[in-house]
C-alpha cells in the first residue's frame, strides 16, 4: 500500500513536468553536458598542432603485448587451429563473430565485422593463414587513425586527469606514468585526488615515492576539487612540468558523482589555463559497459584517451575497439603487468596481433 | 543504454500478433533477440548457448499464448528461465559450531575485495556476531592502511603483521580464536587467474586457515572472461559462492548467470552503493530483470523502506484508503520521494517506464517548483484545492515563482491522480461503487 502512494506521487510529478517540457520549455537541466563538453578530438587536434606541447616520446616497448596477450591461449588461437581450409565462408565468419564476442568486443560489432569479413573472404582461400590476416586487416581498419600520444600541454604545468569506475587502476597507472615520466626528466607533481576512499592518499603516496616525484595531498574526505587546485598551484611554484590527478572512482550512473568530477575538471582548467589529457581507466575485463563508462565520463569531462589496464590477464579487452569504432575515442596508454615499467603506449598492430594469438 | 529486451520483442513480435500460427521465422527472429540481449548484458556466449535451447521451449510456449502482449509473455518466460538457472534460494551463512568462522575473499585487482570485507564484516557485526578483519593483501600500496581505515569505521579489530600472506592469514585467525572473535573475514590480494605463482599462494593460504566459505569477488561489469576466471579460481579453491560488487552500477552483470551455470555456484551477496551499509543477500529474481532491462522494482522498494519514514507513509496509505488523500497528504509524500534520490535514479528502476521518460532529463528545478506551489497554499487550499479561484491561484503562482498555468496544471494532475485512484479501487469501497455506477448511468444517457 506505501508503495502505491510513492507510485501515485511520482506519476503527478512526471506528468507535471512532462506537460511543462512539452509546452515548449526546456528544462534548465536537460541540455548541461552537451554544452559543456568540448569536444575531446577538437582537443587533440589542437595540442598535436600547437608544436609546443611535449608528446611523450615512445616508451620503451618490450616484447609485452605478445607475451602478456598470449599468457593465456585465447579463443583465436583455439579457432585458428580449428580452421582447416576446407568449410564454408559462412562458417567461418560465423566461428569469427562468436570468437569476436568472447572477446568483449559486442555482439553488434562483433556481427558488422564478421559481415565485412565474409565480403573479404568471398572466392578466396579459407585457410588458417588467410582467415587470420583477412581479420587482422578488418580489425585494424575499425581502429582510429587517431594521435595516440600523450600531450602534456603547451604551458608549465600541463593537467592530466585520471578518471573511471572503481577499481579499474587509476591510482597504480598515475604510479606507472610518474615513474616513466620521472625516468625521462620531466618534473612531474602527483595531485592525490582520491579523497574518498579510505587510504587512497597513501596508495598514491607510496607509488609517488617510488617513482621519486613530488605529491600534494589533502585531508581523507577533503574537496577533491581543491587538493588538485592546491597542486597545480604547488606545482607551478616549484615549475613542474606536468600534474597527475588522481580522482575518486565513481560509478557513471552516479550523477552526484559525476557532477563533483565535472567540477574538478572546471577547477582544474581554472588553476592551469587548460586541461592537457583527460584519460579514462577502463579495465580490460569490463564487458559491455566499458562503452557506458566512455559515454557517460566523455560526456561529462570530455575524455581524450582511454587507458586500458589488466591486459596481461586472460581478458582481450576487446571492449576498447568498441569504444574507438563507436565513441571515437582513442586508447592511449595500456597496463601490461604490476611492475612500475608496465605501462606502454597503445600500439595497433601489437593489440591486434595480440588478440589473435600466434598461429599454431 | 541498451534497450530492454521488452522492448525489442515488442517490435519483433508486433507482426505475429493476431496470426493464427508461428512460423519458423517468427520464432528465429525472437530467438536471436533474447540472444543478443544476452550478450549485452555479458552473458557468457557459452552460457547462452546453453541455455538457448531452454529459453526457446520456454519462449514458443509464450509465443504461442493468445495474448494481446507476445512480447510481454516471451520476456516473462525467459525471466523465469534465468531466475531458474540461477536457483531460488538466498545463500544462507552457517557459522561454524566450533568458533570462528572463517570466510576468505580472493579475486583480480580492483574487483573490490576490501571494501567487500569490510562490509561483509559490518553484515556480520549487524546480525549480532563478532568479526575480525585479517589484511592479507600485502601487495597492493595502502590496502592494509585502507582495511584498517574501514575495521575502525565499523568498530572490527583488524589484524596484520608484516610478514607473508600465508602468516598473516594463519596467525590472523589464531589470533580471533584467541580474542574470542566469532567470524573471521580474511582479505588478499588482488591476483590474476593465469598469475600461476600466485594463485598457488592462494592456494597455501586456502590450505593454511581451512576455511568455511571461500567467496570469489566479481565486479558486475565483467565480460565474457568471468566464466574462465571463475573456474579457475574454483578450481584453486573450490569457491563457495560469488560476492558480487559495483552493482549500483549500469551494468547488466550477465556474469551472475555465467558463473552459476558454468561453475555451478551462486552470487551470495551482492554490493550495491558506496557506504559500508550497501550490502545485501543476492536475489535472484532481482537479477534475471536486471539482466533483461527490465527494470528493478524491488530494489526501488527496498531503497524506498530504508529511506521512507514509516510513519508518513503509513499515513498517507491511511488517507488514500480514506479517500481523503490531499495536497498536505501529497506534499508530505512527495519529500519521502526525494529522499530516495534523484528522480531520475528512481525512475531508472521502475519497469514499464517509456523510454522517452526515462531517458529524459528530469528538471529536479521542476520538481522544486512543485514543492513551492503547494508550499505556497494555505492550508485550507491544501485540504480542500477546489476552493482556488483565479485569485487565490494568482497568489499562489506569484509566492512559487511560477505562473497561474503552472498551478493549474499540478492541480489538474492532482485531480486525475485521484481519480485514478478511484479507479484501481483505491479508497472507501463505497465511494468507489458509487462513483463507478453514476459513470455507467451517465454513460448510458
Amino acid at each position: 500500500m506505501e508503495y502505491l502512494v510513492l507510485a501515485l506521487v511520482l506519476l503527478v510529478l512526471l506528468g507535471f513536468v512532462t506537460v511543462r517540457s512539452r509546452r515548449g520549455r526546456v528544462p534548465a537541466g536537460s541540455q548541461p553536458e552537451a554544452l559543456r563538453g568540448e569536444g575531446p578530438a577538437g582537443e587533440v587536434g589542437r595540442e598535436a598542432g600547437s608544436g609546443e606541447g611535449a608528446p611523450v616520446a615512445a616508451a620503451v616497448v618490450e616484447p609485452t603485448y605478445a607475451g602478456s596477450l598470449s599468457r593465456s591461449r585465447g579463443p583465436f588461437s583455439q579457432l585458428f587451429a580449428r580452421i582447416k581450409g576446407q568449410g564454408e565462408v559462412e562458417t567461418v565468419t560465423r566461428q569469427v563473430e562468436e570468437t569476436l564476442i568472447l572477446a568483449d568486443v559486442g555482439p553488434a560489432l562483433a556481427e558488422a565485422i564478421a559481415g565485412d569479413l565474409r565480403g573479404s573472404l568471398a572466392g578466396g582461400s579459407l585457410d588458417a593463414e588467410s582467415v587470420r590476416s583477412a581479420l587482422a586487416a578488418e580489425l585494424k581498419g575499425r581502429f582510429l587513425d587517431a594521435d595516440r600520444t600523450l600531450h602534456l600541454g603547451d604551458q608549465k604545468p600541463g593537467v592530466v586527469l585520471f578518471v573511471g569506475v572503481n577499481g579499474t587502476g587509476k591510482t597504480t597507472t598515475i604510479g606507472k606514468l610518474a615513474a616513466h615520466l620521472a625516468g625521462e626528466g620531466t618534473k612531474v607533481t602527483v595531485a592525490a585526488g582520491d579523497t574518498f576512499r579510505a587510504a587512497a592518499t597513501e596508495q598514491v603516496s607510496i607509488w609517488a615515492e617510488q617513482a621519486g616525484v613530488d605529491l600534494v595531498s589533502g585531508q581523507a574526505g577533503a574537496d577533491p576539487a581543491s587538493v588538485i587546485f592546491d597542486a597545480i598551484d604547488h606545482a607551478g611554484a616549484i615549475g613542474s612540468d606536468v600534474v597527475l590527478c588522481d580522482t575518486a572512482g565513481r560509478l557513471q550512473n552516479k550523477g552526484n558523482l559525476m557532477e563533483e568530477l565535472r567540477k574538478i575538471r572546471r577547477v582544474a582548467e581554472k588553476g592551469a589555463g587548460s586541461v592537457s589529457e583527460v584519460l579514462l581507466v577502463i579495465d580490460a575485463t569490463t564487458g559491455q559497459n566499458g562503452l557506458a563508462q566512455a559515454r557517460a565520463f566523455g560526456e561529462a569531462v570530455a575524455v581524450t584517451g582511454v587507458v586500458l589496464t589488466k591486459l596481461d590477464g586472460s581478458s582481450k579487452g576487446g571492449v576498447a575497439l568498441a569504444i574507438e569504432s563507436t565513441l571515437g575515442l582513442p586508447v592511449k596508454l595500456v597496463g601490461l603487468g604490476e611492475g612500475l615499467g608496465a605501462l606502454k603506449p597503445f600500439d595497433v598492430e601489437a593489440f591486434v596481433d595480440g588478440l589473435l594469438g600466434g598461429m599454431d | 543504454m541498451f534497450e530492454s529486451l521488452g522492448g525489442r520483442l515488442e517490435g519483433a513480435l508486433s507482426r505475429i500478433r493476431g496470426k493464427s500460427r508461428l512460423t519458423q521465422a517468427d520464432v528465429d527472429e525472437t530467438l536471436a533477440e533474447i540472444r543478443r540481449a544476452l550478450l549485452e548484458a555479458d552473458v557468457n556466449l557459452a552460457v547462452v548457448d546453453s541455455i538457448a535451447e531452454r529459453v526457446a521451449v520456454a519462449a514458443v510456449g509464450a509465443m504461442a499464448s493468445p495474448s494481446l502482449t507476445p512480447g510481454q509473455q516471451v520476456v516473462k518466460a525467459v525471466h523465469d528461465e534465468l531466475i531458474r538457472v540461477m536457483g531460488q534460494e538466498t545463500f544462507r551463512i552457517r557459522y561454524a559450531p566450533v568458533p570462528p568462522t572463517v570466510v576468505l575473499l580472493a579475486g583480480l585487482q580492483g574487483s573490490g575485495k576490501t571494501t567487500a570485507a569490510g562490509k561483509l564484516a559490518l553484515h556480520f557485526k549487524n546480525a549480532g556476531r563478532l568479526p575480525m578483519l585479517v589484511a592479507a593483501d600485502l601487495q597492493r600500496p595502502g590496502a592494509v592502511l585502507q582495511l584498517q581505515v574501514l575495521g575502525k569505521q565499523i568498530g572490527v579489530p583488524v589484524f596484520s603483521e608484516a610478514t607473508d600472506p600465508v602468516q598473516v592469514a594463519s596467525r590472523g585467525v589464531a589470533e580471533a580464536r584467541r580474542l574470542g572473535r566469532d567470524v573471521v573475514v580474511v582479505d588478499t590480494a588482488g591476483r590474476l587467474a593465469i598469475d600461476e605463482p600466485l594463485m598457488a599462494e592462494m592456494g597455501a593460504i586456502n590450505a593454511a586457515i581451512e576455511p568455511d566459505y571461500r567467496f570469489l569477488v566479481i565486479d558486475a561489469m565483467i565480460g565474457q572472461d568471468s566464466v574462465e576466471i571463475a573456474r579457475r579460481f574454483d578450481a584453486e579453491l573450490a569457491i563457495s559462492g560469488v560476492i558480487l560488487t559495483k552493482l549500483d552500477g549500469d551494468a547488466r552483470g550477465g556474469a551472475a548467470l555465467s558463473v552459476k551455470e558454468v561453475v555451478g555456484k551462486s552470487i551470495a551477496f551482492a554490493s550495491v552503493g558506496e557506504k559500508l551499509e550497501d550490502f545485501e543477500p543476492f536475489y535472484p529474481d532481482r537479477m534475471a530483470s536486471r539482466i533483461l532491462g527490465m527494470g528493478d522494482v524491488l530494489s526501488l522498494i527496498e531503497r524506498a523502506e530504508s529511506s521512507m519514514d514509516q510513519d508518513v507513509a503509513k499515513r498517507g496509505a491511511d488517507r488514500l484508503k480514506e479517500g481523503k488523500f490531499d495536497l498536505e497528504d501529497f506534499l508530505d509524500q512527495l519529500r519521502q520521494v526525494r529522499r530516495m534520490g534523484p528522480l531520475k535514479g528512481v525512475l531508472s528502476m521502475l519497469p514499464g517506464v517509456p523510454k522517452e521518460l526515462r531517458n529524459q532529463e528530469i528538471d529536479e528545478g521542476e520538481i522544486d517548483r512543485v514543492e513551492a506551489i503547494i508550499s505556497s497554499m494555505t492550508p485550507v487550499e491544501r485540504r480542500n484545492p477546489a476552493v482556488i479561484d483565479f485569485s487565490r491561484r494568482s497568489r499562489i503562482a506569484v509566492g512559487s515563482g511560477t505562473s497561474p498555468t503552472d498551478v493549474q496544471a499540478l492541480l489538474k494532475k492532482f485531480r486525475e491522480m485521484n481519480k485514478l485512484m478511484r479507479q484501481i479501487g483505491v479508497g472507501p469501497k463505497s465511494a468507489t461503487r458509487k462513483r463507478a455506477t453514476s459513470g455507467r448511468k451517465r454513460r448510458k444517457r
